[in-house]
């Protein structure tokens, strides 16, 4: 039998150790929203959201072991739904 | 890919890199899915942001952040399980995996209370209490039951595909040496929490 290509082993602990950081994060996120004022909320929001989601595609996804053709794939779709998002708000604020 | 003539062969023909990328191909369709419904609830949100921050607040936010901690936690489960198999830790891989399913299904029975107690209440599309919804807070009940209905189809799909894996799991058909099935089913179920992380924020903290 030939050996899976590619078989980087993350230990358990880095897991664990991401988990927690997602678990204080939405707990944070959680409270900004519901105790403080709406302004910070929505800068809690746009900011801590995505670095959640950052951290799932980085440790949870194996993104940060794989080869940089999948991470420029990755980040070329990413972008694209970025830019149109972007557009979206331009057109928006300039009506 | 263990039938038909590869079978018989020595070494039946692998192509990790392309199993990955095909995968990951998959998933951009998927995140060009939702990222063309959170255009369209920005689109919205932006023309009503008063009914879309009082629509919000109507919601139960305590069960929407137990789904996220229920979905983070089976992600978790899901990440373990590979390099369970990866160390060639069967068994542990086989429980891991099992895990993931079980919250997979505690997050929809979350969803099935959460929208029974709406449904119940006459606020479901065209019922009587959101009939009489003004129009921005109406387009907020409608998305949220789109867009939440939407993923716990993605929910439901991966529970299958999970299931298919813990048999495949225990019958030694993934292991150490081959488990690319297990890492694209992993993969698709962390994009699936993904979006949830996203739509938390937007359904019920927006308030």
């Amino acid at each position: 039998m030939m050996d899976q290509e590619h078989g980087h082993v993350v230990p358990y602990e880095t897991f664990f150790k991401v988990w927690g950081v997602l678990l204080a994060l939405t707990m944070i996120l959680t409270m900004v929203s519901k105790l403080f004022h709406e302004a910070l909320s929505v800068w809690a929001m746009l900011l801590i959201t995505p670095f959640k989601a950052g951290l799932v595609f980085y440790y949870f996804m194996h993104l940060k072991f794989e080869g940089l053709l999948l991470k420029a794939m990755v980040f070329v779709a990413l972008a694209t739904l970025v830019v149109f998002i972007g557009m979206l708000f331009f057109d928006i604020s300039f009506r | 890919m263990m039938s038909g003539p590869a079978s018989l062969g020595a070494a039946a023909h692998r192509d990790y890199a392309g199993a990955k990328i095909g995968m990951w191909l998959f998933l951009f369709t998927e995140i060009i899915l939702f990222g063309g419904l959170f255009i369209v609830y920005s689109a919205y949100r932006s023309k009503y942001p008063h009914e879309f921050h009082q629509a919000g607040g109507e919601l139960n936010y305590v069960i929407g952040v137990a789904n996220t901690l229920v979905l983070l936690t089976s992600s978790l489960a899901m990440a373990l399980s590979i390099t369970a198999v990866q160390k060639g830790e069967q068994r542990r891989a086989a429980f891991l995996v099992g895990i993931t399913v079980i919250l997979g299904v505690v997050f929809l029975l979350n969803k099935y209370v959460e929208w029974s107690a709406e449904i119940g209440h006459g606020l479901y599309p065209g019922g009587p209490e959101f009939l009489k919804l003004p129009p921005g807070k109406g387009l907020f009940m409608s998305l949220y039951f789109t867009m939440t209905g939407l993923h716990g189809l993605h929910v439901v799909a991966g529970i299958v595909l999970l299931s298919i894996m813990l048999v495949l799991v225990v019958k030694q058909r993934i292991r150490h040496d081959d488990y690319v099935k297990l890492e694209n089913a992993g993969l698709y179920w962390h994009l699936v929490d993904v979006i949830w992380i996203f739509l938390l924020p937007l359904f019920y903290l927006a308030a």
